[in-house]
């Protein structure tokens, strides 16, 4: 006890970083959860980051739950608590402590080398011993040792086990034995730690009210719900992580909302490929068809799909691709994050191509434009890719509730229903009637009149086979029109300025957003003033040209090697390539401020060296 | 050049029972090779679709690519059609599929798009019991890259200038049986009056309807080493079951009365009529056909026919419990759970 004193800093109320380290497949995902989770409850601001790896059981995980009193969306990188709870990285993870920082350990075997740090405080709990001691069952005693860790953290931090109460009973329902086993298990902890260490830790947990009007939830659960309330009726894809739990989220909130209770019937239908290439197909058969139809998938998906993207982009069919995106090249890091697929995405297929992209920042952004996502592709008839990424998609966000207008209704674009085609005289699929660029489309069965042919080979403005070379011309630059129309019509760039006159600028993309918006308190803290600008579809909205105009330089912030979005500003603005100074982060980890704030800073200092 | 639509003049010709000519069901002019079987293929389905006056708005016609695969453009000019890309069709068909059943689904494909590049989006078609007629205008090479073996060659056939295939054929109407395809047939181009019920009673059939058409490749594959000359399958073509497809309204008692036939009346109208020639074959019987067909190398003959019938798996649709009215038609409303429902949704979040 008298450690935890003498080691003891600053007192940090609801800002610290619980790290805990636990090894894959041990279920420590629930009590971690539960963890965060009860902090939510007592209205403090909480970012959470599951860092794991691509195994089903056996090698190292670890879980971040950052307490952020000013409402930050990003990590800190920093871990002032950390559980220890695997043997096989406690070296690593004692390393990773903050000075003056705590670990909590297993001592139900002596671990002497936990003690090596005199600036951290090692705190052992025989969480195994009581476990082993308290259940029965093998599997219980393993599962329940994690809840144990659970009441020796709230014990320690002041995290009300009230709340941690509500929230098991919440999580089990009616199963009375499992809300009184794990209860038993939370106790054992706090009760241990109670004992023991009864003065709290300087890092506390206290009740605040900052989370009234918001949920956690991941990004791939709520673009599953904009996909419900686009109305999509048809699903197609192939399991890959991290885009998985999109298509388990929308198969679970369309058997709540989309089946009938009389009949059974399912007002949806959702299709396990045998590959990718399988489902953007039928993805595109679907859109087709007049069926708002999507396919989740993440970066080597969208390699295999590639062949199809080009035929839907060229023989212009709907269709919207969720691109869950994970560290690359080839297999690459399947569980670790990047934005490494946006030139990919923005140009795929053979050919000359260009694609409408949407660009989501956190889990409400993918719900709103999850249903955008669908507007656009059908109004340009187009396929339209959905970048987020493992990130957004996989971990639990404090977002702000979703908001819905009943009033809404789908835009189906420039499609000629039954009527419309008898009163016409004649029909031809690729005419720009009103010269937008945009085509009149129709669907199988509705009218014989409506009758084209869909190809991906040469064709003309009637839909007829073509090799003639201006008839070839007309439709794909009439392509072209059609996209760069689309610029104002994706979603707009969010723009945040700071208080004082800036010449220089952020642009940054999807989940970089919270670690920009952080990294730009710092830096304005050093005297470095920022305006930032967050780009949310391609093709770039005519205000992103003019935000870089308006700066002598502007720091392209992105998660990749190459710098792709800054790619992508140099091809489709007239912006000096010199004036885009690329800060990159592609270690596969949900971005912090560090690498903005150093990487801007180190710039900033170059500039001074030379004048 | 362009597609060239055909001069129309259907004055005189009879009529169906929508009063449309077979006129009414041609397509645009076929750019294929003079001789081509599938062409053939192509007048067989239009005279089909015609005798079952199916209206054009209610097909939808799917390919993907090489010579079999532009067919779709040939014949059905007043039915959509979408020409994808290689191998690929069976995906198409199936989301499409899935979000409008009422439609008639005629895919069209070859024996590189299906066998090749294609096999496993042929396979898994026929896993999920799609409800299509799936046309195989098999010809055992590649035309439009000037006549190198697909997958379907056999063993000992040769190219034009005398190379050997060396490699085991597939054999799709096995391969079709052993995925559990309810419909397996095997016809000839060169035989209309075969080929014209089959296409009606796969048409008819609810579910997967393979029928793998044996289409010589004039200008590639129609010489004395090949075993998919016009020569050779008129030496070596066997029907093994004799198939007629009446619909019901043209019922007619009597013909085919104790003719031994068996009658099978399928669940999208009609009854088919099955006249086996060798009385031993049963095409219920799923073992039996896939014998007969692997022994096919033992004597050289080509048996052709309704091989195998099962009308009683459920189809994809079924499968999924999709409902009566297409996905494609329902109201938005019916689809959007609504703002009440989000909010309440959204306490399990908080």
């Amino acid at each position: 006890m008298k450690d935890l004193v003498e080691t003891a800093s600053e007192v940090r109320v609801n800002d610290f970083v619980l790290k805990i380290a636990n090894v894959n497949g041990t279920g420590s995902a629930s009590a971690n959860g539960l963890l965060m989770k009860a902090i939510f409850r007592m209205g403090v601001p909480v970012v959470g980051k599951n860092l794991f790896p691509s195994n089903i059981q056996g090698l190292p995980t670890w879980y971040e739950i950052r307490l952020t009193k000013d409402a930050y969306m990003a990590r800190s990188g920093t871990a002032e608590f950390m559980v220890a709870m695997n043997a096989e990285t406690y070296k690593q993870d004692l390393a990773e402590v903050s000075p003056g920082g705590f670990l909590l350990y297993d001592s139900t075997w002596p671990r002497p080398d936990l003690h090596t740090r005199e600036d951290v405080t090692a705190i052992g709990v025989p969480l195994a011993r009581m476990c082993n001691e308290a259940f029965e069952n093998a599997r219980t005693r393993v599962l329940m040792k994690n809840m144990a860790y659970v009441g020796a953290v709230a014990g320690l931090t002041g995290l009300d086990v009230e709340v941690i109460k509500e929230l098991v009973t919440e999580m089990f329902g009616t199963k009375e034995h499992l809300i009184t086993a794990n209860m038993k298990a939370i106790n054992i902890g706090l009760d241990y730690v109670r004992e023991h260490f009864p003065d709290p830790l300087p890092l506390k947990v206290e009740r605040m009210d900052a989370t009234a009007g918001h949920i956690m939830i991941d990004g791939n659960t709520a673009a599953a719900l904009g996909c419900v309330y686009a109305g999509a009726t048809f699903g197609a894809w192939y399991p890959i992580t991290p885009s998985t739990s999109l298509m388990d989220g929308f198969k679970s909130f369309c058997e709540k909302f989309r089946v009938d209770k009389e009949t059974g019937e399912k007002n949806f239908c959702i299709v396990q490929g045998e590959d990718e290439l399988a489902s953007v197909g039928m993805a595109i058969g679907a859109g087709w068809n007049g069926a708002r139809a999507f396919t989740p998938t993440s970066g080597p998906g969208i390699s295999l799909m590639s062949e199809f993207i080009g035929f839907a982009y060229y023989g212009e069919v709907p269709v919207v691709l969720f691109d869950v995106q994970r560290a690359g090249p080839s297999t690459g890091l399947p569980t670790r994050t990047q934005q490494c697929d946006l030139t990919l995405a923005a140009y795929a297929s053979h050919g000359d191509t260009k694609h409408i992209l949407v660009f989501p920042a956190n889990p409400k952004e993918c719900f709103e434009m999850a249903v955008q996502s669908f507007d656009l592709a059908e109004r340009f008839q187009t396929p339209v890719f959905f970048m987020t990424d493992l990130d957004i998609g996989m971990n639990d966000w404090m977002v702000p509730e979703f908001e819905w207008d009943d009033s809404y209704q789908p835009d189906r674009g420039k499609l000629l229903n039954k009527d419309e085609l008898e009163a016409i005289e004649k029909f031809y699929r690729y005419e720009d009637k009103d010269g937008d660029g945009i085509t009149y489309r129709t669907l199988p069965g509705v009218h014989p009149k409506g009758a084209y042919f869909t190809r991906g080979s040469g064709h003309n403005w009637k839909g007829g086979y073509t090799e003639d070379a201006d008839e070839y011309k007309e439709v794909v630059d009439r392509l072209v029109r059609k996209w760069k129309s689309a610029a104002d019509a994706v979603p707009g760039p969010v723009v945040r300025r700071c208080d004082a006159p800036a010449s220089r600028a952020i642009i940054s993309v999807g989940g970089c957003d919270g670690a920009v918006i952080e990294a730009m308190d710092q830096l304005a803290a050093k005297g470095v003033n920022l305006n930032y600008l967050r780009v949310r579809g391609f093709p770039f909205n005519t205000e992103v040209e003019a935000f870089i105009a308006e700066h002598d330089e502007v720091f392209v912030v992105e998660q990749n090697r190459d710098a792709q979005l800054r790619t992508l500003l140099v091809n489709e603005t007239d912006a000096p390539k010199d004036k885009l100074v690329p800060v990159l982060d592609y270690a596969g980890m949900a971005a912090n401020p560090k690498f903005i704030v150093e990487g801007i800073t180190a710039y900033l200092d170059t500039l001074g060296d030379a004048a | 050049m362009t597609s060239m639509p055909k001069p129309f003049i259907d004055k005189h010709l009879p009529k169906n029972k929508l009063g449309l000519t077979v006129r009414n069901y041609e397509g645009s002019m076929s750019t294929l090779c003079a001789g081509c079987g599938h062409d053939s293929v192509t007048a067989a389905l239009v005279q089909a679709f015609w005798e079952l006056s199916l209206a054009p708005e209610s097909a939808a016609k799917v390919s993907g690519i090489g010579c079999s695969s532009k067919t779709t453009a040939y014949f059905m000019g007043q039915s959509h059609g979408i020409n994808c890309v290689h191998g690929r069709m069976p995906s198409v068909a199936t989301g499409a599929n899935a979000v409008n059943g009422d439609l008639h689904y005629i895919g069209i494909s070859g024996d590189g798009d299906s066998l090749s590049i294609g096999f496993g989006q042929f396979a898994h078609a026929i896993r999920r019991n799609l409800n299509m007629l799936y046309i195989l205008e098999n010809n055992g090479v590649y035309g439009l890259t000037k006549g190198q073996f697909s997958a379907a060659a056999d063993i000992g056939s040769t190219t034009k200038k005398g190379v050997p295939n060396e490699q085991t054929p597939i054999d799709p109407c096995i391969q079709a049986l052993t995925l559990g395809a309810g419909f397996v047939a095997r016809a000839f181009s060169g035989d209309k009056s075969q080929l014209v019920p089959l296409v009606k009673a796969a048409l008819m059939h609810k579910g997967f309807a393979l029928i793998d058409v044996i289409s010589p490749c004039v200008t590639f594959n129609d010489h004395a080493g090949s075993t998919k000359s016009y020569a050779h399958t008129y030496k070596y073509y066997h029907p093994l079951v004799h198939t007629d497809f009446v619909a019901h309204a043209e019922e007619i008692t009597g013909e085919y009365a104790d003719d031994g036939a068996m009658r099978v009346t399928l669940h999208d109208g009609g009854e088919l009529r099955l006249r086996k020639t060798d009385t031993d074959y049963d095409p219920r019987d799923k073992a039996q056909a896939i014998e007969t067909l692997m022994m096919n190398g033992g004597d050289g003959e080509i048996r052709t026919g309704l091989l195998y019938l099962n009308e009683d798996m459920p189809d994809m649709h079924a499968a999924n419990k999709l409902p009566q009215k297409p996905l494609n038609q329902l109201p938005y409303e019916a689809l959007n759970p609504g703002k009440a429902a989000l909010a309440s949704l959204q306490k399990r979040y908080r």
